[in-house]
């Protein structure tokens, strides 16, 4: 399957390792990423915040750049570019005369906004509903047995609801629990599953921002996760690079490694710790590690 | 008739004992409210069961709790949807108190710290500009439209409830109370608009204080989505009044919005510093400091290299920086409200609402139609009464909003049968 894909800028900012397993990922999936090279920043809600026009011009231009590649739909790898682009492309997909207004400004680069022609999804989304978790399993060689993971899934793939099209044919809030269980892990509830982690006030109200991070952490610890699985690499930053200030703010030592869904679904996938960039984590993923060694000791592959 | 089983959260503070949750039977239509149901209970197996409410109706607010984990009105929840989202079991309905306030019994909680403070903090009135007009003001039909969406708010608490900040931080100022500041900070006859704004904007818990998680857009059952409002206390407060605030709030929205224009990609190294006013303002370096060791530790694990931070990979096509250009310069900031114009499908699907809120509302700039709006018969304090006693509201309240909000209001489309907002008459009769 081809996929206009957008990784977005964290991805391949502060948390590169997001971007490479990705592309290791894809090819095991029969994903073709087909990258959408010119689109820019999706705001990620601070220019809307700022100015909404702009945010639904530069998304606008997104879609329609997406739109020229022969994807058969876009694909992103973070919730909050999910979140962004799905609350402009509403606004875009409400009216004829707002999108004349928008494509005013794109037709000097000879881009127009169709409504109807991109259908942007998440990669979870896509696991789920393109891919089809009977498929993803017979792709399993190495079940995550005996893994307890722990889904954080991040505001903006989650709420609000009726935007982001989460109902009962689809689900899209139980995407992360399907997918672990798919992979043969064991999902862990806890209090801070649809919680915020604290990343957009960080700058702003920065005790506030810690604590959020560290109380889920903390939850999660106490529901005896191995690890969490973020689809949204700000969450990540908030959690992974960000953890030894939030174990600070709430006083207490915490240790949890914190995984990309790409990375996750690597690992059951069978690549190993290097190629997922595991040891680009703050947070040394000791417990994945031993678990997949422990495996993979038994298939005599080497380790990380 | 379907039987469900109502397990509701007992709590007596008086009592010495620990909260606990007890199972009653129910047997009603699914169409009929989860208030329903309690009310049933307490009638015919528990008198000492402590719930709050009036209306009944979706109107007054009193019967705000947490059905199966959502929050959101008694009355306004259908015990068949609610059941349907059960993790709990076939049929079961739990009923839990709002979150983030203090129990006094059962299902009612204190709302007065965690609310109505907050509300009062706003200054929940007009303060009339001077001079004060003989007979009304006159603004721009527009301005009015603007606000609707703050006044349908009906101080349930459902958003105050569920906020993370909140959660986190007490003494945030909180959805409510900003959607409230929201109607005066964009009614063009008041008189306080950039004091109201640097005021929030100045405050440690103020707007900037929101992390933006949807949760108060997904609670609200009236559809008044207040971290939108916040987001537009947020514009008004850095791009109209200028408030350059304590909270690093306005400098990291600009520094977010340079970075882009920039780059196009956003560049990680760059937005920190510039968004404490640059790496070399005093303001920033106690705050690179403390983040030093962070930045090591990135280093270390080869999340990002030197060059990487100090070289700026991606440069902005001329194409983003002309569409900056043009979007900024634009002498009114345009806005496409779903909630006054609507989507143009479900507009279509339904010829009542053809002659809805033209789609235009907000493109257009805010001084084609003008139209008189009352003035407030007794200045200054023409607000307060109907935003202060919420559950004695009168239907008379502001005409736009009884006409067009349930027209386009999203959470009406989805559970009720248009609340009737305009005759709570109705819902008494019951």
């Amino acid at each position: 399957m081809k996929v206009a894909y957008w990784p977005g800028c964290v991805s391949r900012g502060f948390t590169p390792e997001l971007h490479g397993a990705m592309e290791a990922v894809a090819p095991l999936l029969d994903l073709e990423l087909i990258g959408i090279d010119r689109a820019s920043c999706c705001g990620a809600g601070v220019i809307a915040e700022h100015n909404q026009e702009l945010a639904d011009t530069l998304n606008a231009r997104t879609f329609a750049l997406a739109a020229e590649t022969p994807g058969e739909l876009m694909m992103n790898i973070c919730s909050t570019c999910q979140g962004a682009q799905s609350e402009c492309q509403e606004r875009l997909d409400a009216s004829a005369e707002y999108r004349a207004e928008i494509n005013t400004t794109l037709e000097a680069e000879g881009l127009a906004y169709e409504k109807g022609l991109v259908t942007n999804k998440n990669f979870l989304w896509l696991l789920v509903e393109e891919i089809g978790l009977e498929n993803l399993k017979k792709k399993v060689k190495r079940p995550l047995t005996g893994l307890k993971v722990g889904p954080f899934y991040g505001c903006y793939i989650v709420r609000p609801t009726d935007r982001l099209g989460i109902d009962d044919e689809n689900p899209r809030d139980q995407y992360m629990q399907m997918v672990i269980e798919a992979l043969g892990g064991e999902v862990i509830d806890y209090a801070g599953i649809y919680k915020c982690c604290g990343f957009p006030i960080i700058t702003m109200n920065k005790k506030a921002s810690l604590q959020m991070a560290g109380t889920h952490l903390a939850d999660a610890t106490d529901a005896d996760a191995d690890c969490l699985v973020v689809p949204c690499p700000l969450c990540h930053l908030n959690l992974d690079l960000q953890q030894p200030m939030a174990a600070a703010e709430i006083g207490r030592d915490l240790s949890m490694p914190v995984l990309h869904l790409p990375q996750l679904v690597g690992l059951a996938l069978g690549l190993d710790n290097k190629a997922l960039g595991l040891s680009r984590h703050v947070i040394k993923p000791t417990s994945v590690i031993d678990w997949s060694t422990a495996v993979i000791g038994s298939t005599g592959e080497a380790g990380w | 008739m379907p039987e469900y089983t109502l397990r509701l959260r007992r709590y007596n503070p008086e009592s010495g004992e620990a909260p606990h949750y007890e199972d009653f039977k129910v047997e009603l239509e699914g169409h009929r409210s989860v208030l329903e149901a309690i009310l049933q209970v307490r009638g015919e197996q528990d008198g000492s069961i402590g719930v709050r409410c009036s209306c009944r109706a979706a109107i007054c607010g009193s019967c705000g709790v947490r059905t199966n984990g959502k929050p959101g009105l008694a009355c306004h929840t259908h015990l068949d949807a609610a059941a349907k989202n059960s993790k709990h079991g076939e049929n079961v309905i739990v009923v839990e108190p709002m979150g983030n306030m203090p129990v006094i019994k059962d299902l009612i909680v204190d709302m007065e710290e965690v609310h109505w403070k907050k509300i009062r903090r706003v200054t929940p009135w007009l303060v009339a500009k001077e001079p004060v007009p003989e007979r009304e003001y006159i603004v721009p039909h527009e301005a009015m439209v603007d606000v609707t969406q703050t006044m349908a708010c009906i101080q349930c608490g459902a958003c105050v409830s569920d906020c993370l900040t909140m959660e986190m931080d007490p003494l945030f100022v909180g959805p409510a109370a900003l959607a409230k500041a929201y109607r005066f900070v964009g009614d063009p006859r008041d008189a306080e608009q950039g004091q109201r704004l640097k005021d929030l904007a100045e405050d440690p818990h103020g707007i900037y204080d929101c992390t933006h998680c949807f949760q108060c857009i997904e609670a609200c059952p009236k559809g008044v989505a207040p971290m939108s409002q916040i987001m537009r206390l947020r514009r008004r407060a850095g791009s109209d009044f200028h408030v350059d605030d304590r909270n690093n709030g306005h400098r990291h929205e600009m520094a977010f919005v340079k970075n882009i224009r920039k780059n196009g990609l956003l560049h990680e190294a760059d937005l920190l510093p510039d968004s404490y006013g640059g790496k070399f303002h005093p303001r920033a370096v106690p705050e690179l400091l403390s983040s030093l060791p962070v930045v090591l530790r990135a280093l270390k694990t080869g999340k990002v290299t030197v060059k990487k931070a100090l070289l700026h990979e991606h440069k902005a096509s001329p194409e983003i920086e002309r569409i900056f250009d043009t979007v900024e310069n634009r002498e009114v900031r345009l806005e496409y409200n779903l909630y006054i114009s609507g989507n143009e499908d479900d507009l279509a699907d339904d010829p009542a609402d053809a002659v809805a809120p033209a789609a235009t509302a907000t493109l257009a700039p805010p001084v084609v139609e003008e139209q008189a709006v009352e003035a407030p018969p007794e200045p200054p304090v023409a607000e307060a009464p109907a935003a202060e006693a919420a559950p004695a509201e009168t239907p008379a309240a502001p005409a736009p909003d009884a006409e067009e909000a349930p027209a386009a209001d999203p959470a009406a489309e989805i559970e009720v049968e248009a609340p009737a907002e305009g005759e709570p008459t109705e819902g008494d009769t019951q």
